[in-house]
């Protein structure tokens, strides 16, 4: 397969290149935060605060990787199932996150967000979290350490191997997957 | 009576659990180098190359396969003429998951319902236990991550719905998740018993090898249809569209009551974790 290269922070421009289906190597640096993270990041919002990073231009990847061996970066880091956080993705895109890193179908109102603020939402293959570990250069927590592998950890990542899900456009690769497929 | 110490249980369990972690099994990698030729989809036919470059790295660089290293799922059996000595035998279970965990730098991914608190040390371990004849204890560790488990229910079905109704159940399941369960999956279907019986079949069902037909052939040919049937919805590989998107179904059934007909769909990822020992 072909593969584009894009890099963080992302800006419109390399967006706007991006089509669903397609595979891309991002280099760069990226956020994990999943569940609990996304809980406080709202409270956080809430009460009028800043969070613990700019969302601007970023990338947030939905994974708790497991524990780094001794002498390693970071354990397995394949994704989580992203549907969990529907709730909370549109609000964050508002805020100009650029990119979300994860498995699993969207909601339409995230969806439309990505139309809305050109925004894309990546697919890393569930289940290959040793492979995916091999493209993390660095790793650093910056937030919520005491939510262990649920924590937001900032990640240096070279090559990482992403599939493009929805793009700007309104494509969505599991629909058009599917009706390619379906007998 | 043969006497076994909880010590060698303990340290049976832990090295299953890193090992099933850390080692895919031979037949997986079998069934992916299968479904490679099988996919009809470029994109497919590039995920199921990730999945199986992720196995070979898992391997040789001793990591998790997948980072949701699970709950720690065992089956033990208990031979009628063993006496264990030394402690509980549940909680040499634990002990050995709790060691597996720490040692093997494998996520913890246990927590309460509600307030979400993590256990720290993923036990509780869910411990099925059967008495067997015989004087050894054969422990199969499965363990099993979120993303596919959230995919399994118990229906009620009636009786009239028959072979039909189970088809169309296990054909919702598979739907509803969708890329979810991260395909190509397994799945195991329970039919029959009670209520209860069928969720435990459903899951002892994912431990017959991929490729292995159940033994009566009408139940066999039920499997059969059932994966053509699954693999014709077009999800494939991670849910981007493709021919493969199990990997195999396996039935398990029991006489049921005369009113009921029950029926419970467990589903695998493609991340089939799983080892036994007998000792």
């Amino acid at each position: 397969m072909e593969i584009k290269r894009i890099q963080t922070p992302l800006d419109e421009s390399a967006i706007e290149k991006l089509k669903a289906g397609e595979k891309v190597f991002l280099s760069g640096f990226i956020f994990t935060a999943r569940d609990s993270a996304h809980k406080r990041f709202f409270e956080t919002l809430d009460k009028g605060e800043d969070l613990p990073f700019d969302m601007r231009n970023q990338i947030i990847y939905y994974c708790g990787p497991s524990p780094a061996p001794p002498g390693r970066v970071i354990g397995s880091c394949g994704p989580t199932t992203s549907g969990r956080m529907d709730a909370y993705a549109p609000r964050l895109v508002s805020l100009g996150l650029k990119g979300m890193i994860g498995k699993g179908k969207r909601s339409q109102a995230v969806k439309d967000s990505l139309k809305q603020y050109k925004a894309i939402y990546f697919g890393a293959t569930g289940g290959a979290g040793a492979l995916l570990a091999r493209s993390v250069v660095s790793s650093e927590v910056v937030a919520y350490e005491d939510l262990g592998p649920e924590a937001v950890v900032k990640l240096g990542v070279k090559d990482l191997p992403l599939f493009v899900i929805n793009d700007i456009y309104g494509n969505d690769l599991y629909e058009a997957g599917i009706q390619k497929y379906r007998r | 009576m043969r006497e076994v110490h909880t010590d060698s249980i303990i340290s049976a369990v832990e090295g299953l659990f890193i090992d099933a972690n850390i080692n895919l099994s031979q037949n997986v990698f079998d069934a992916l180098d299968q479904a490679i030729e099988k996919e009809e989809s470029p994109v497919g036919k590039e995920v199921i190359r990730e999945l199986i470059n992720n196995a070979n790295i898992a391997k040789a660089e001793h990591m998790p396969i997948c980072q949701d290293t699970g709950l720690a799922v065992t089956f033990v059996e208990v031979g009628q003429d063993v006496h264990v000595v030394g402690g509980a035998l549940t909680e040499a279970i634990a002990e050995g998951v709790r060691r597996a965990y720490k040692n093997g730098y494998l996520r913890k991914s246990c927590c309460d319902p509600f307030s979400r608190k993590n256990t720290g040390d993923n036990t509780p371990p869910i411990i099925h236990t059967h008495i067997v004849p015989g004087d050894r204890i054969k422990i199969v560790a499965l363990p099993k991550g979120g993303g596919s488990e959230n995919y399994g229910e118990v229906r009620m079905l009636v009786p009239s719905q028959g072979k039909e109704g189970v088809k169309s159940f296990v054909l919702d399941m598979v739907t509803k998740g969708g890329p979810n369960p991260c395909p190509p999956i397994i799945v195991g279907v329970g039919i029959g018993g009670n209520f209860e019986t069928s969720a435990l079949l459903s899951k002892e069902a994912l431990m017959a090898p991929i490729g292995q037909r159940n033994p009566d052939p009408a139940t066999a040919a039920f499997e059969m249809e059932i994966l053509d049937a699954i693999n014709k919805t077009g999800i494939g590989p991670q849910g981007y569209g493709g021919t493969v998107t199990a990997l195999d179904v396996h039935i398990k059934m029991l006489p049921c009551h005369i009113a009921s007909l029950p029926a419970a769909v467990n589903i695998q990822c493609h991340a089939h974790r799983i080892k036994e020992i007998v000792i």
